[in-house]
């Protein structure tokens, strides 16, 4: 397997909190191929933006193993991973608290270049950042303008040349549009796809919107409480949800159409605290096809179909191939 | 009879500032029937929000100010009242849920309270009929009694909100404004909470103005449709119209821009540009500089709001006969 880009394996980052272990990310494996766009979806505290913060290091895993082109970045000292993070980019959420405030377009993207001690020569730096913003679509003539002088859009625009001036292999995306405005939304998700057929990038896409990851990614993995609970491609998730959670979440989302008739289920309940989570399977309390053995057992995430991985009891009859 | 619940007349609204006045609502046109539930919809800073304080009477003032125009509401004209009559409208016959359950509750009381303090304010009933009340209002948005007296930061995000509909609930109003009352939830509790809101609205025949920018909320739970665009509404069209049948470049963008979820589209048809700054507002059509049929006369004049076909009203020169007829 060549174009393995990314295998994170049983990775798990608990945090220690006053009311007991906080299980964010238990025990999750997946592998991201090279050029690919893995989605990565759920709601909130499910873990999705802890898993990608945490296969970059910004947070140290609990334990598990994460390879980079075959070599575990966990076993990295701090200088190797200093190197590594340029290859590692993350754009982040909100463009309105991502960005110092008191920085200017051209000091916010040459600050990847300082920090990472990419210093050439300021005629350079200046070339470069011109090129990386005429990439991401910024008028030359921001280049002076202060971040509250900009409205979201371009403020991701910034965000996202931030990683790229650095000319990464690898970018998490943590939520990148669900500041924005539809319109603008729309506008950056287009831009996105085109940076990554233009310089082969892979991304991990963050994202509770379940159209929008649909749209940009090629696989889907669905997050509930700290755990993958069914990971296939992006047609398969919406033609074919084998886990029950994932049944009622795409049930649930409300669809722009007229006279759509759809039978939707409607989950009983909250999502149950990741503090000291019961065994057995996470989604129990909520299920509707529960049985004895998922109160037990916490299923395994395993091939059901061709291509297609779910974690759910209901599928033990079906054997891998 | 008239049916207008809410009627809103050439209503504008502006904020001024030291860096110039922003015009946030705009000659706006608009109604509400009866048991009739209104989508609002728009991108940040369409003056949505503004529009629903104005009805309330809560724009803060200064920066803000009614300029012109009326708002009946039950045939009386709601910027005419005194402080008195208006105390005595909110939250009685026109009630808000606001976007964020977890700031709009007072996180050091209980929520029975909360909900009883509603009751008391406008009810003149006994202190034990209130309790009473206020607990099968909580009933009714699907949360036992016995949480009567917990906090708020004991209630999950969803159940806040629920209690939130229970306090706008409480007076049985004639209008309840909700502005963006699931945008802070998650799908799953979106869901949830629409099904109690659908619920409601068949079982008290109360009118809601629905505030959103998420269209699929409106498909969902709306029977008519306002598109707002700076300060104006651009496009008004019952649910089935709007949705077959989007009429303005505007609102046949804000469609396209959406990813679908069962088709599949290489390229997101996307519309150019950013929303205007209110406090500079383009002349003529607010919408001619992001327009992809932008024409000479779009730049120079504003397009007052056409009826294309019965109930369908839409503010844009391609639909005025007599512009086609010039052209």
């Amino acid at each position: 397997m060549s174009d393995v880009l990314m295998e994170v394996k049983n990775l798990k980052k608990y945090f220690n909190t006053k009311q007991g272990m906080l299980h964010a990310v238990d025990d999750v494996s997946f592998k991201i191929f090279k050029g690919e766009t893995l989605g990565l979806v759920g709601e909130s505290g499910c873990g999705k933006s802890t898993t990608g913060r945490a296969i970059l290091r910004l947070h140290e895993p609990t334990s598990g193993e994460v390879y980079f082109n075959s070599e575990n970045i966990l076993n990295y000292n701090k200088t190797q991973m200093k190197a590594m993070r340029k290859k590692l980019q993350i754009v982040f959420q909100d463009p309105y608290s991502s960005l110092n405030p008191r920085l200017s377009v051209y000091d916010l993207i040459a600050d990847s270049l300082y920090v990472n001690k990419d210093v050439v020569s300021k005629n350079e730096i200046g070339e470069q950042i011109s090129y990386v913003m005429d990439l991401v679509g910024l008028e030359k003539r921001l280049v002076n303008s202060f971040p509250h002088e900009l409205d979201g859009g371009r403020r991701q625009r910034i965000g996202i040349a931030r990683a790229l001036i650095l000319n990464p292999e690898f970018i998490v995306l943590d939520e990148p549009v669900s500041a924005l405005d539809v319109s603008i939304q729309a506008q950056v998700l287009n831009l996105l796809d085109e940076l990554q057929n233009e310089l082969g990038l892979t991304y991990m896409f963050v994202a509770h919107n379940l159209s929008v990851v649909k749209h940009i990614s090629d696989r889907i993995a669905v997050m509930y409480l700290g755990k993958i609970v069914e990971l296939t491609d992006y047609k398969n998730i919406f033609a074919d949800p084998l886990h029950p959670y994932t049944q009622a979440l795409l049930s649930a989302i409300p669809i722009p159409k007229y006279g759509l008739e759809r039978k939707r289920i409607v989950l009983e309940g909250d999502v149950p605290s990741p503090i000291n989570p019961p065994p057995g399977c996470v989604f129990y309390g909520r299920c509707r096809e529960r049985m004895d053995i998922c109160k037990e057992v916490s299923p395994k995430l395993d091939v059901k179909k061709e291509n297609h991985f779910v974690a759910c009891h209901l599928y033990n009859g079906i054997d891998q191939n | 009879m008239n049916d207008n619940l809410l009627e809103i007349k050439n209503l504008s609204i502006e904020y001024v500032t030291e860096d110039g006045r922003f015009k946030a609502v705009n000659d706006l046109n608009l109604k509400i029937r009866v048991g009739e539930t209104l989508g609002f919809v728009g991108e940040t800073g369409a003056g949505k929000t503004t529009t629903a304080l104005g009805i309330m009477r809560l724009v803060p003032n200064p920066p803000g100010r009614i300029v012109q125009g009326e708002i009946i509401f039950e045939g009386e004209n709601l910027l005419e009242k005194n402080i008195k009559e208006m105390t005595s409208t909110r939250g009685n016959k026109i009630s808000m849920i606001f976007q964020d359950p977890m700031t709009s509750l007072n996180p050091i009381m209980t929520v029975g309270k909360q909900i009883e303090e509603v009751i008391k304010l406008h009810q003149d009933i006994p202190k034990n009929e209130i309790t009473i009340r206020a607990e099968k209002m909580l009933e009714t948005v699907g949360i036992r009694k016995e949480r009567f007296n917990d906090f708020p930061h004991q209630f999950s995000g969803g159940m806040k909100q629920r209690v939130v509909i229970a306090m706008a609930l409480a007076c049985n109003p004639k209008l309840i404004i909700a502005d963006e009352p699931t945008t802070a939830l998650d799908v799953t509790i979106q869901a949830q909470v629409l099904e109690l809101m659908k619920e409601l609205k068949e079982k008290f025949n109360t009118s809601i103005l629905l505030i959103t920018h998420d269209l699929g909320v409106v498909a969902e739970i709306c029977d008519y449709v306002a598109i707002m665009y700076a300060g104006s509404a651009i496009e008004y069209a019952n649910i089935e119209r709007l949705f077959n049948n989007p009429l303005h470049p505007y609102t046949v963008g804000l469609f396209n821009s959406i990813p679908s979820l069962d088709e599949d589209v290489d390229k997101l048809t996307v519309i150019s540009g950013t929303p205007p700054d209110p406090s500079h507002l383009p002349m003529g059509c607010r919408f001619h500089p992001r327009c992809p049929h932008v024409m000479e006369k779009c730049k120079e004049n504003f397009p007052q709001a056409i009826e294309v076909e019965e109930g369908h009203f839409v503010s844009c020169f391609l639909y005025n006969k007599e512009t086609v007829k010039e052209e």
